[in-house]
């Protein structure tokens, strides 16, 4: 008799989802599916306004990782006005953009998957947490704590805010960096460098005793899509993207953002507010890949910072050859972006012309249309739009990292399932783990569709007529009943 | 509006010396970007020392899937914009004492408002025909349907803080909870405002 599985909402990621399972009659999974369930229609709300207005209303499409908007928006911007930045405020923009790197990955590793990293997939839920993570391992919630900070600070010190920061804006940024919080910056640098290091060393050992999720956990063919700079290296805010498959064979060297849409399909699934995107010259579904920290150490050929590349160079050893395709290994991959970051943002402190007042080009609109990329902390980020001759928005696309990884997201669902869903029975450990293989992926539901939707856990096993044959619910102190 | 956190029971055991029953919190995110959660997490290192005095039962950072029975807090980011957040916003109003708009959206609808000189339609169309390469359509499973406009919380259910600020700074945000677990009645216009 098939039966459905749902986990809602899944938790410790950024934003809500829900996921079903679908099982055959014999109880073997058949199906997984991986919802999200909210829509705030950015792309129609933005039009009529003047486009200079949206690097700072497209960053209110994410609290997260609001620099990621701004960055990629202020570039789709640059493009209306048809300027070249000047040097210094591509450099601080590259800084904004690292240092949100660095706080976005550390929430989703120290906040949101060390606690199934430390305490483990199946420990009790109630604690399983940042507040567990507090009392069994305070030394590792502490760094955590501390590496988010410093990238917050260095965003407040460049942008005078944490969150919506409106400091990047059309043509460069608002202001140049002062001598004293530039020194700020590079006096914290050899700590939190310190913290990235220790942390890199110590879930080495942690990662080796999760042999069985880095076989199941989104282990897979598919293809990997990131930016990389003119020599092929790591790159996070300008380039060309590039594409490569699963043998590591490039497909595309290198694909000029304003072109995306001859490469990038969007499908609408019927089942969920987030649409799908692929690769079009091979199609749907077929043309699935990825994007986010895994995707840009596969792309890339090179990191461009000593301690990184160190770590780089083990990373790329993880399989025999070609890329890494085990979506476990975003996590390690997670923490080797922040030690690059914090190690590119002293190089770019050491620049020369940093401290230059020449930080911003002005123009009126001189193109009707403008495309932006950015990698954000989870992946590429797109922003196309069109304006009328006044400047005023007539469209906006918007094509995010966490919906380049839809199609990724829901086969590793199904492939985690069908490991360790038995139809039989229902486990704690089982269902998390399921939810834990979405965290690998540290999706921004709140970017992809713009926001969620929450209500209890209740997982039933149900004959098609209906009937609940089973159920699984987590009562309000989180106990299953 | 109620500000007072501590129940009398727990005054006259912390009078007896015994430690006081920690705060049973809640987070909840509707119709908003996260934000007002991250500027929560913005309080950096006095997470800890805020963990000793509540205990964190429902939030998008903890894993329990069902709004508790009783919760003595609840911070609510977002507008009301899907049939879910409606549902969701009445059940936590019943099972919670004091409620808190937690920013912009919450308070005024602000940003997720924008969709209201649109039609439900108009914003569909953009997302899931013009935009769309394969099989474009309305989702119409499983996910919650829209409402006809994005309100603010307190159109729905009575609030009994109003925070506001987009987000509110880490601050004001860490002011108000400890105003609100030493039973001080919180003064926050001096702190805040709207769009900051």
């Amino acid at each position: 008799m098939a039966r459905q599985i749902t986990i809602d909402p899944v938790t410790r990621i950024e934003g809500h989802a829900r996921i079903t399972i679908q099982l055959d009659d014999a109880g073997a999974v058949q199906d997984a599916k991986f919802h999200i369930t909210q829509f705030r229609g950015f792309e129609k709300l933005c039009e009529g306004r003047p486009f200079h207005e949206m690097p700072s209303l497209m960053a209110r499409i994410c609290g997260i990782c609001p620099v990621s908007h701004l960055v990629a928006s202020a570039k789709a911007c640059d493009a209306i006005l048809a300027v070249q930045i000047p040097h210094t405020a591509a450099s601080l923009r590259r800084i904004i953009n690292l240092a949100q790197l660095i706080q976005s990955h550390a929430l989703s590793f120290f906040y949101l998957s060390a606690p199934d990293l430390l305490l483990g997939l199946e420990s009790d839920p109630v604690t399983r947490n940042v507040f567990g993570l507090m009392r069994e391992h305070p030394e590792v919630a502490r760094d955590g704590i501390r590496l988010r900070q410093f990238g917050q600070h260095v965003i407040e010190l460049l942008g005078n805010k944490r969150i919506h920061p409106a400091w990047v804006v059309p043509g460069g940024v608002s202001e140049p960096l002062a001598p004293e919080k530039r020194a700020e910056m590079l006096a914290a640098l050899p700590e939190v460098t310190g913290i990235v290091e220790k942390a890199l060393e110590q879930f080495r050992t942690v990662f080796d005793q999760f042999r069985e999720e880095v076989q199941t956990f989104g282990r897979f063919p598919s293809l990997f899509m990131g930016l990389v700079n003119d020599d092929g290296g790591l790159e996070h805010y300008e380039g060309k993207l590039k594409v490569v498959d699963d043998k590591g064979t490039v497909l595309e060297e290198g694909i000029p953002p304003a072109r995306y849409a001859e490469y990038i399909g969007e499908s609408v699934e019927p089942w969920s507010y987030l649409k799908s995107a692929y690769y079009l010259p091979i199609g749907y579904p077929d043309g699935m890949y990825r994007v986010g920290p895994l995707a840009r150490l596969n792309v890339a050929t090179s990191v461009s910072t000593p301690k990184a590349a160190q770590e780089f160079a083990a990373f790329k050893q993880l399989e025999a050859s070609g890329p890494v395709l085990s979506s476990f290994h975003y996590h390690y991959a997670r923490l080797i972006e922040i030690l690059y970051a914090l190690e590119k943002i002293d190089q770019l402190l050491n620049e020369p012309d940093i401290l230059s007042d020449r930080v911003r080009a002005h123009a009126a609109p001189n193109n009707l249309t403008g495309v932006g990329v950015a990698e954000a902390p989870r992946g590429t980020l797109l922003h196309h739009y069109k304006v009328d001759k006044n400047g005023l928005m007539e469209f906006a696309n918007l094509i995010i990292a966490t919906g380049n990884n839809n199609l990724a997201m829901n086969r590793s669902v199904f492939q985690v399932a069908q490991h360790y869903v038995d139809g039989e029975k229902l486990q704690e450990g089982m269902l998390n783990r399921v939810e834990a293989v979405i965290r690998a992926y540290d999706p921004c539901l709140s970017c992809s569709t713009h926001a969620i939707g929450k209500m209890p856990l209740r997982i039933q096993l149900k004959a098609p007529d209906g009937t609940v044959l089973d159920e699984l619910v987590r009562d309000s102190d989180g106990k299953r009943g | 509006m109620s500000t007072d956190l501590t129940p009398p029971t727990a005054r006259s055991d912390a009078e007896r010396g015994e430690p006081k029953p920690k705060v049973k919190a809640a987070t909840v995110w509707l119709d908003g970007c996260s934000g007002c959660h991250m500027s929560f997490l913005d309080i950096d290192e006095r997470l800890i020392e805020l963990a000793q005095h509540i205990d964190m039962v429902y939030s998008p950072l903890v894993d329990p899937k069902q709004f508790p029975d009783h919760v003595d807090v609840a911070l609510v980011e977002g507008a009301v914009s899907s049939e879910e957040d409606l549902e969701k916003i009445k059940r936590i109003r019943k099972h919670t004492s004091i409620l808190i708009a937690f920013g912009d959206c919450a308070v005024t609808a602000n940003v997720p408002s924008m969709r209201n000189s649109f039609s439900v339609k108009d914003v569909y169309q953009r997302g899931y025909f013009e935009t769309a390469t394969r099989r474009a359509g309305v989702p119409d499973q499983v996910v919650p349907k829209l409402l006809p406009q994005a309100r603010p919380i307190h159109e729905y259910v009575p609030v009994d803080v109003f925070l506001q600020g987009c987000p509110p700074p880490a601050d004001v945000i860490y002011g108000l909870l400890t105003d609100l677990l030493a039973g001080r009645k919180p003064n926050l216009t001096e702190h805040t405002r709207f769009g900051r």
